[in-house]
């Protein structure tokens, strides 16, 4: 702690401050639609942060994360909408919703930690899958879910009688909807920030990077590994049940659509494409990946326009065949992510 | 078959009528289950030589059945014989699978093979993106119809019907799993990718070129892959970009299921698979009294796999791994 104080580290604190402040009404410039672009860049460092605390720090292998945030977003879902008539607080439901959460990051986790590697790969992804097709599929014989048509008008965040739906006037300045929940998000992701960077250099973490190094030698050092490893399942999932509720509030209306397997990679790829277990790698990885579609939505159609005068190709697959591209590439010459952890760097160099 | 049948379902009277359709399930998993089989084993051999999942190869699948509609469909078109169209149109759909598993690994997991474990997952989930969407390029967003490349013919025995096509997928997968058994039991080539599956330092000293054997274990996988698509192609008689995703999930899960790295376990748990689920669909409302209905049927093949690696933690026929995370 003590080097953030010298007078360099406060200037780039602040600056980071102030570039966090105005970011969101730059984007507004570009329409609101980049506001929420950057909402959901911040969601989704969120998520990786989550997922990092399994994956990086743990070295457990999951992909059915998106579970816990589909498990978030439900519960959020259920207790504020129209569906059941229910209209709780968002402080009230966040919590409810990362501890479901939790308790099925246990749920999952108990019976399959003495797992290893890929077969706990596979393990968590038929678990995605499985609460998924539940999802779809608990409308009947009595309605919990709406099914595949999802659950819509639900409520959005308010504090005290602040909405964060519609546009406000505070200080003179109008802020829009995407524009507070940018601020929410901000505010709750530095709070996750500080909780990883916290866990990384305490007793737990320490503990869970010795069972991802060696298993065997963490247990001989005596650390519960089947419940540490349980430890980083629930944490990791208590993070995505969060998320799925600030998902939920935020876009009004969630469907099982929007929990495929494919998001669980695509967090999965943040994580591992930023560099494993390295807070700040993960958190470059979550914004690049969340980011880099959108900005190639916005810039394959008037580029291909400009060089060949027409649409030559779909610009949908152009921009998803540029993103999968770009995940070999950086692989190819960034094998352990963009921004490594400098032990990990070293380890890396050390073997070839 | 009688008497297994009454055993898990006891509470279902027996009735000549249910006893066709028991029949009839176990005949469309049992197809269902080869093609997963023949898809199983192209990521158990990659998985058994280097340990990684490589999860471009359902779209390899996919390739191979669209490429084989686009050469049949036109040569049929064209007036050529069936014979000679469906022929041309799977050797075509084989060799460019061939080409393509061989230019995955030469271009994409090559220059990973010392990399950390999780960077060639990704580059492999990359891959699979690129080739989706290199399909969609080239073939549009439509469902395309599979050319009508073997004859149309149902036969009927106890009451449950099957077509030619069914009897064909059957023959071919058994045909080329012998084959594939042979290859790696009785060839030099197959001692050298068993070799290198224990450990490919030690293989690499007693003289076997790791990177042909590497080359090999997706040379094979992707023919096999492109034979599968060309029986998916012909049993659903419908194909699309985004086809070889979830068949590629379901024959991975067969692989888990038998034992990764395991020939026997993937064949072994692709038929299982495709059994359960065909049983599982026909059964499930019944089971639970019209609560579930067979829109669950692809929860089964997880529920099942879950269930297997609470027991048993490395597949059904899966050697006990070492600590090798």
């Amino acid at each position: 702690m003590k080097q953030w104080l010298n007078p360099r580290s406060t200037l780039g604190i602040t600056l980071i401050v102030v570039a966090l402040v105005a970011l969101p009404f730059v984007a507004a410039m570009g329409g609101q639609a980049w506001v929420r672009i950057l909402n959901f860049a911040i969601l989704y460092v969120f998520l990786a942060l989550g997922l990092n605390i399994v994956v990086g720090f743990a070295g457990l292998l999951d992909l059915g994360y998106i579970a816990f945030y589909a498990v978030g977003a439900y519960v959020y879902a259920l207790l504020a909408s129209p569906h059941f008539g229910l209209h709780w607080p968002f402080w009230v439901i966040l919590p409810i919703g990362a501890m479901v959460a939790c308790f099925f990051g246990v749920l999952l986790g108990s019976p399959t930690l003495k797992l290893r590697g890929d077969y706990l790969a596979i393990v968590t992804l038929g678990f995605g899958e499985i609460i998924r097709i539940f999802l779809n599929n608990l409308n009947a014989p009595i309605n919990v879910t709406n099914g595949a048509q999802g659950i819509t008008m639900i409520d959005p965040v308010a504090i005290g009688g602040l909405k964060f739906s519609g546009t406000t006037q505070i200080f003179g300045f109008s802020l829009s909807g995407p524009q507070k929940y940018y601020y929410l998000l901000v505010a709750l992701a530095i709070l996750v920030i500080i909780i990883n960077l916290r866990l990384q250099n305490s007793r737990i973490g320490r503990a869970w990077q010795a069972i991802r190094e060696d298993e065997i030698a963490a247990k001989a050092v005596g650390i519960n590994t089947r419940n540490i490893k349980l430890l980083a399942f629930a944490m990791g999932a208590s993070f995505g049940g969060i998320a799925g509720g600030i998902f939920s509030a935020m876009q009004g209306f969630v469907s099982p659509e929007s929990f495929s397997l494919t998001e669980s990679i695509m967090i999965l790829a943040m994580v591992v494409l930023g560099g494993m277990g390295h807070i700040p790698g993960v958190i470059l990885g979550a914004v690049l990946l969340s980011i880099l579609p959108e900005a190639l939505r916005y810039g394959v159609g008037p580029i291909q326009m400009a060089l060949f005068g027409k649409m030559l190709v779909d610009p949908e697959s152009v921009r998803m065949l540029i993103f999968g591209l770009a995940l070999v590439l950086v692989m190819r010459f960034k094998p352990a992510g963009l921004w490594p952890s400098p032990e990990r760097k070293r380890e890396l160099q050390g073997d070839a | 078959m009688k008497r297994r049948r009454k055993a898990p379902f006891p509470h279902i009277a027996v009735d000549l009528r249910l006893m066709d359709i028991f029949l009839q399930q176990i005949i469309n998993g049992l197809v269902q289950g080869s093609i997963y089989a023949l898809v199983a084993l192209g990521y158990t051999m990659v998985y058994g030589i280097m340990g990684l999942i490589n999860f471009a190869h359902g779209e390899v699948v996919m390739i191979g059945t669209l490429v084989t509609i686009t050469v049949a469909g036109t040569m049929i078109k064209a007036g050529m014989p069936v014979v000679l169209a469906g022929f041309a149109g799977i050797s075509v759909a084989v060799l460019v699978c061939i080409a393509l598993g061989w230019g995955l690994e030469r271009i994409a997991y090559r220059p990973l093979r010392n990399a950390p474990r999780l960077t060639p997952l990704i580059t492999a989930i990359g891959m699979s993106i690129v080739l989706q969407n290199m399909a969609m390029i080239i073939w549009g967003r439509n469902y395309m119809t599979f050319p009508p490349l073997f004859p149309k013919i149902q036969y009927e025995f106890a009451g449950a019907n099957f077509t030619a096509v069914q009897v064909i997928i059957v023959l071919v997968s058994a045909l080329t799993m012998g084959g594939l058994l042979l290859l790696v039991y009785r060839t030099k080539l197959g001692m050298a990718m068993r070799a290198t599956a224990q450990n490919p330092a030690v293989a690499s000293l007693m003289g076997v070129n790791i990177n042909r054997v590497i080359a090999a274990a997706f040379v094979i996988g992707s023919a096999l892959g492109a034979v599968a698509g060309v029986m998916v192609g012909s049993y659903y008689e419908i194909a699309h970009y985004q086809m070889g995703f979830m068949l590629g999930l379901k024959a991975f899960t067969a692989a888990v299921l038998g034992g990764i790295g395991n020939l026997g376990g993937a064949m072994a748990g692709g038929i299982l698979l495709g059994l359960i689920e065909a049983l599982g669909a026909g059964y499930i409302g019944d089971l639970t009294g019209g609560f579930l209905g067979s829109h669950y049927q692809d929860i089964f093949a997880f529920i099942v796999l879950i269930g297997v690696l609470m027991f048993k933690p490395s597949g059904l026929f899966g050697e006990k791994t070492g600590d090798r995370a």
